[in-house]
C-alpha cells in the first residue's frame, strides 16, 4: 500500500506535475521540504538587518526610499514562505521558535557585516543575484505553494539585483573614495556571495534525493558557476575587480574558472563563528521579546471583541 | 520672508523627520506584519517628503533640490513640529506619535487638495489617501493597546501623556500660515484643531484611555527651536552627502 502511493508519487512528480498541500507525500519529501522553506524564510527575515542598518544612513531621499521597499519585499518574502511552510503543516510561531533558539539555520551570507553604502549595492547585486541563481529553477519545483511562492519572490529579486547594481555603477563612475568604497564592498563579498550556492557536489549529502524529487534542477556547483559566467563582465563593465587572482576565462568550455574557495571560512560561520552571528541573532530575539506585550495586548483585544459581540448577540436574541 | 517656501519646508520636514524614524522600525517591528506596515507607512512619508520639499526648493528658487535641503541644513534650519522628532521609543509611543500625527494629516490634506495652487493640490490628494490608511492603522492600533491587557494600557497611556504636549506645535500660527490662507493655497493649522480633537476624543473613548489633563505645550519646531533629539537625528541622516560634498549617489 505504502510502496503503491510512493511509487505513484515518484511518477507524479516525475511528470511534473505539482504537489498540493492535501495531497499525499512521502515522510522525507515533507520534512526537506520544510527545513528548505523555513531555512530560507528566515534567511529573508535575517536578511532584513544588514540592508536594514543603512536606511538610517541612504545618502539620497531616493536611494532612502529604494532601500526601505527592498528590505520591505524581504519581509513580504518571509510572510509568503513561512505560509508555504504552514502547508506542510508547522506553525509559523513555533518554526520562528527554531530560529530564536539558534536551531534553524538561514543564510550564512548574513552573518557578514555591512560596512559602508556600497556594501548595499554589493548585496543588492551579488547577494540579491545569487538568489535568483538559486531561486529561479524553484520556480518549477514540485511543491506548488513553494513554487507559487518562488514566482513572485523571483519577479522583486530581480529588481533588486538591479538597483543593487545601479548603486554599484553609480560608484564606480564617482570620485575616487567612492570607487574604493564600492571595490572594497565587492573584495568583501565576493567569496561569501559564491558560498552561498553551498558545499561542492562532491560534498553535498542532500542534494541527490532533492533532484529526484524535483525540489533542485541544477547542482550547487552548476549554479556557482553559472553565476560566475554571469557577473564577472557585469564587473567588468564597470571597472571593478573580482578579487580572485585565478580567475581566468577558458575559451574551450566556456566558462570561467575560479581559484579555491574557502571551505574552512564556510564552515566556520555555518557553525556560528562568523563576524555577526550573534548580533543578527541578537537582533532577532530582541525584536520578538520586546514585541511579547504587543503581541499579547492584539491577542486579548481580540477575544474582548469576540466577547463582546457575542454578549451582544445574546442581547439582541 | 518667502512665506510660501516656509509652508512647504513645515509640510516636507514633519514627514521626513516621521519616515526617517518609522525606518528604524524595519526588521525590528513585534510581528513581521507591523515590519511591512511600519516600513510602508515610512515610505509614504518620504514619498510626501520628497514631494514637498522638491516643491519648497522651487518655491525659494535657489537651486536647491530635496536632497539639499534633506542634507545640507542645519538643526536650527529644520521646521518639522516637534511631535514628530519625539524618539521612537517603544511601539506604543510610536504608535501614538503616529496616531496623533495622522489625526492631524487626515484633515490637513483634505485642506490642502483645496488648494488654489495645482501642484501643492495635486501632492495633497496622494497623500490624503496615504494619511487615511496611515490613521486606519495608528488608530487600530491604539484602541488594541488601550483595550488590550492591563500593560499595554498603561504603557499606552504613558505614551500618549509623553506625546501630547508635543501635540500642539501641529498647529502654530504665524505670518506664514495667514499668508496660506490670505492667498488661498493652503491652511492654517490652527483651523484644524477642531477636527484633530474629535478624531482623538472618539479614539480614546474607544481605547479606554484617559485623555491626560492639560499641560502647556511644547512650542517651537516651526521657527527652528528643537529638543534634543533632532542633532543626533540629523547626524545619522546626513552623515554621508556630509562627509563625501563632492560625491552623487
Ligand atoms: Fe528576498
Ligand atoms: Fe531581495
Amino acid at each position: 500500500m505504502e510502496m503503491d502511493l510512493l511509487q505513484r508519487f515518484e511518477a507524479y512528480v516525475a511528470s511534473e506535475k505539482k504537489i498540493e498541500p492535501k495531497d499525499w507525500m512521502p515522510d522525507a519529501y515533507r520534512k526537506t521540504l520544510i527545513r528548505q522553506i523555513s531555512q530560507h524564510a528566515h534567511s529573508e527575515i535575517v536578511g532584513m538587518l544588514p540592508e536594514g542598518n543603512w536606511i538610517s544612513r541612504a545618502p539620497s531621499l531616493k536611494r532612502k526610499a529604494i532601500l526601505m521597499a527592498k528590505v520591505q519585499d524581504e519581509a513580504g518574502h518571509g510572510l509568503y514562505l513561512y505560509s508555504a511552510c504552514e502547508t506542510l503543516g508547522v506553525q509559523r510561531d513555533d518554526t520562528i521558535a527554531d530560529l530564536h533558539s539558534g536551531k534553524a539555520k538561514y543564510s550564512s551570507i548574513f552573518n557578514y557585516p555591512t560596512l559602508t553604502w556600497a556594501d548595499i549595492g554589493a548585496v543588492g547585486w551579488l547577494v540579491d543575484g545569487a538568489a535568483i541563481m538559486n531561486q529561479v529553477p524553484l520556480c518549477k519545483c514540485s511543491y506548488g505553494p513553494y513554487a507559487r511562492a518562488m514566482v513572485r519572490v523571483c519577479k522583486e529579486e530581480s529588481f533588486h539585483q538591479r538597483q543593487g547594481f545601479q548603486i554599484m555603477m553609480t560608484l564606480a563612475q564617482g570620485t575616487e573614495e567612492q570607487k574604493a568604497m564600492a571595490q572594497d564592498a565587492l573584495n568583501r563579498w565576493w567569496w561569501p556571495s559564491i558560498m552561498m550556492f553551498g558545499p561542492p557536489d562532491d560534498n553535498s549529502p542532500n542534494s541527490a534525493q532533492s533532484m529526484a524529487w524535483n525540489i533542485k534542477r541544477f547542482s550547487n556547483d552548476e549554479l556557482r558557476q553559472k553565476f560566475i559566467d554571469l557577473t564577472v563582465p557585469q564587473a567588468e563593465l564597470i571597472g571593478l575587480t573580482i578579487p580572485d587572482a585565478d580567475l581566468k576565462w577558458n575559451e574551450e568550455t566556456g566558462h570561467y574558472e575560479h581559484g579555491p574557495i574557502d571551505w574552512d571560512e564556510f564552515n566556520r560561520v555555518i557553525a556560528g563563528h562568523g563576524p555577526c552571528n550573534k548580533e543578527r541573532l541578537d537582533a532577532r530575539n530582541k525584536a520578538w521579546d520586546d514585541g511579547a506585550w504587543v503581541r499579547e495586548a492584539a491577542g486579548a483585544h481580540a477575544e474582548k471583541r469576540a466577547a463582546r459581540k457575542a454578549a451582544a448577540n445574546t442581547a439582541a436574541a | 520672508m518667502n512665506t510660501r517656501f516656509e509652508y512647504l519646508l513645515r509640510l516636507g520636514d514633519d514627514a521626513l523627520i516621521l519616515g526617517q524614524q518609522l525606518g528604524l522600525w524595519t526588521g525590528h517591528g513585534p510581528v513581521l506584519e507591523e515590519d511591512i506596515a511600519l516600513t510602508n507607512i515610512g515610505l509614504d512619508q518620504i514619498g510626501q517628503a520628497r514631494a514637498w520639499l522638491s516643491l519648497a526648493g522651487k518655491a525659494e528658487n535657489q537651486g536647491r533640490d530635496e536632497d539639499r535641503l534633506a542634507f545640507h541644513r542645519n538643526q536650527e534650519g529644520f521646521r518639522n513640529a516637534l511631535l514628530c522628532e519625539r524618539p521612537n521609543g517603544h511601539f506604543g509611543d510610536t504608535i501614538v506619535r503616529q496616531f496623533l500625527f495622522d489625526a492631524y494629516a487626515v484633515p490637513l490634506h483634505a485642506a490642502l487638495a483645496q488648494s488654489n495652487d495645482a501642484e501643492i493640490a495635486a501632492i495633497a490628494l496622494k497623500s490624503a489617501k496615504e494619511s487615511a490608511y496611515h490613521l486606519r492603522h495608528s488608530r487600530a492600533w491604539l484602541v488594541r493597546l488601550g483595550d488590550g491587557t492591563e500593560e499595554s494600557h498603561e504603557k499606552v497611556q504613558a505614551s500618549l501623556d509623553l506625546m501630547l504636549p508635543f501635540a500642539g506645535d501641529l498647529f502654530f500660527s504665524d505670518e506664514v500660515t495667514t499668508a496660506a490662507t490670505d492667498e488661498g493655497w493652503g491652511p492654517d493649522p490652527s483651523d484644524l484643531r477642531a477636527d484633530w480633537e474629535a478624531i482623538l476624543s472618539d479614539t480614546l473613548s474607544e481605547a479606554q484611555l484617559r485623555r491626560p489633563d492639560a499641560v502647556p505645550e511644547q512650542i517651537g519646531g516651526r521657527q527652528g527651536r528643537h529638543t534634543e533629539q533632532l542633532s543626533f537625528l540629523l547626524a545619522e541622516m546626513q552623515v554621508l552627502p556630509r562627509t563625501y560634498p563632492d560625491a552623487k549617489w
